[in-house]
């Protein structure tokens, strides 16, 4: 390639480039840096009070109670809300995808509108709709007898209530790329299944199920990414209760940074937290790879 | 089964979870316009006794939601704006421009998105403290200006214009700029609506980082100021969902008209890996 388009290249890639650099990778290692340091409300007033601490934050974090409270509920999300909400999509697109479904387009926006919602404003909206006296779940659930509920109170179901929450968020996200991935597959190999006497069932586990598997891990991957950075649902919702059962670590990180401004730990909080999802991740590419070969 | 019987099911079935899905989205139309108190009764009614307009007005007149409306409004589209400006050009440069160390600079990219964002908050927050721009709408838009995501997608787009097609005008004598300009801008017509629609619609929903930048009232955005309300507001449901129908409303109705490039977008965002 001649030299004007080399030049051009990096002209034309380094105003985004220069802004990834100094507003993104520059903060990350900075990040890392702070979580060494004892930056507090006194460094945010003079940078000379600022001092090393080593790991010590770190060391402190894990002697906290409430960490590991908050990573045990993100974890309880994660593990409650990711199967439900991959079910979910791709229950939905298997019925959008049906050769004797009508008005799909309609259906598939129906069930997508969820997805663009602000977040903040639909958590207000289930906020009522979950209230113990007067919400519509407790009064739909009534219709088959079954006791109010005290969704939101309950340190035993504020957790699983916020997960419900979430699944109606998100679930249309994936829906759509199972959908598409669907709707990839050619009609042949059912066919040829058919040929073979392969029930529905069968056909399903061995064309559907065999079709989709890459699309599954990257769709799992993704969404339990995703679930890791609980914080506005509890923002809005509990604020963290009842019995701090639905502090989740980025609220934990929130609070430690932005309440009591020991933004040093906050740094901690926040490595640990991407460490965590980095090991998920590695390990769920480390079981599709062993799967897909078995 | 049948066909018909297997239709009846599965129609059935869509249209039941579709009803369950918009839902809370037409709970919250109907008791907007309710009497303040009147959605706090059991059995929850369905819709008003008698539609009023109160809680829009009140929503407005005292709340100072026209304020943050104008907010969101600005910053979303501000940083639409910003979004073409810095990764249209260097998606295009990815895809086309051959430059020493593209192929590793943009494997380094991609390496980034496993780094939750949340990450670099903390020092971003001191980095803009010290140069005087937390509290300002600056502030909330540096960040979002350019994303590995925005650069991928127009990437992905980019790479299917014919070279020859770039070729033949540069023979011409065109530069580059004139070829960016006049040949590769208006190829990439259709990925430059998706992406003003994902940057729209992810700064208008947006909510930690602006929570954490702009800390004074009359800045705030609708999300901001609508969880704010509602922890000061808990009792007047039927205010609250005024609020939500004014916040949700416009990126609901933006998606409506432009459905066809958000999915594309998110199609293309879902085959990175």
């Amino acid at each position: 390639m001649r030299g004007g388009a080399g030049r051009a290249g990096w002209l034309f890639a380094s105003p985004a480039l220069v802004v990834i650099a100094v507003f993104f990778f520059l903060p990350v290692l900075a990040a890392l840096v702070l979580s060494v340091t004892d930056f507090d409300l006194y460094a945010l007033a003079d940078i000379g009070n600022l001092r090393f601490v080593g790991a010590r934050n770190y060391l402190r974090l894990f002697e906290t109670p409430l960490f590991w409270k908050a990573l045990g509920n993100t974890l309880l999300f994660v593990v409650l809300g990711v199967p439900l909400s991959i079910a979910m999509s791709l229950g939905t697109a298997l019925l959008l995808n049906a050769g004797v479904t009508r008005l799909k387009g309609i259906f598939r926006t129906a069930l997508f509108a969820p997805v663009v919602t602000t977040l903040v404003a639909v958590a207000v909206i289930w906020k009522y709709l979950l209230h113990t006296r007067y919400g519509l779940i407790n009064y739909a659930l009534g219709w088959f007898g079954i006791d109010p509920v005290d969704w939101l109170g309950d340190p035993n179901w504020a957790m699983p209530a916020i997960v419900l929450f979430a699944v109606w968020k998100n679930y249309g996200y994936n829906m759509v790329i199972f959908l598409a991935a669907l709707q990839n597959i050619p009609p042949d190999l059912y066919e040829a299944a058919r040929v073979d006497g392969a029930s529905a069932v069968q056909q399903f586990r061995f064309v559907t199920l065999s079709a989709l598997a890459p699309t599954l891990s990257l769709v799992g991957i993704l969404t339990m990414a995703g679930y890791f950075q609980l914080f506005a649902e509890p923002y809005v919702m509990t604020q963290g209760g009842p019995l701090q059962s639905t502090t989740s670590v980025l609220y934990f990180m929130y609070e430690e940074g932005f309440k009591w401004w020991n933004l040093g730990s906050a740094s901690a909080v926040a490595f640990v937290l991407f460490l965590i999802m980095f090991a998920v991740t590695l390990l769920q590419f480390y079981v599709a790879r062993r799967w897909s070969r078995a | 089964m049948s066909r018909r019987s297997a239709a009846i099911t599965i129609n059935g079935a869509l249209l039941a979870i579709a009803l369950i899905t918009l839902c809370p989205l037409l709970w919250m139309v109907s008791v907007s316009f309710m009497r303040p108190g009147e959605a706090s009764s059991f059995p929850p009614p369905f819709l008003p006794a008698q539609a009023t307009l109160a809680n829009y007005r009140e929503l407005f007149a005292q709340t100072g939601m026209g304020r943050h409306f104008a907010n969101s409004l600005f910053l979303a589209t501000s940083a639409t704006a910003l979004s073409l400006l810095f990764n249209v050009s260097a998606g295009y440069a990815f895809a086309k421009l051959a430059f020493a160390g593209r192929d590793r600079v943009f494997r380094v990219l991609l390496g980034a998105l496993i780094i939750p964002g949340q990450v670099a908050m903390i020092p971003l927050f001191l980095m803009l403290k010290q140069i005087g721009l937390v509290n300002t709408y600056a502030g909330v838009l540096i960040p979002t200006m350019a994303n590995v995501f925005g650069i991928f997608l127009v990437r992905q787009y980019a790479m299917s214009i014919p070279d020859e097609l770039l070729e033949a005008a540069r023979v011409d004598g065109a530069g580059e700029v004139r070829v960016f300009r006049s040949i590769v801008l208006p190829a990439l017509g259709p990925i430059l609506v998706t992406l003003a629609i994902f940057t729209f619609l992810g700064s208008w929903n947006d909510f930690l980082w602006p929570l954490i930048v702009l800390g004074d009232d009359k800045l705030q955005t609708l999300p901001v100021a609508l969880a704010g309300l509602s922890r000061e507001h808990v009792q007047d449901s039927e205010l609250m969902m005024a609020g939500s129908v004014v916040t949700l409303l416009p990126v609901l109705a933006l998606f409506l008209v432009l459905q066809r490039y958000y999915i594309q977008g998110l199609l293309a965002g879902s085959v990175k890996g």
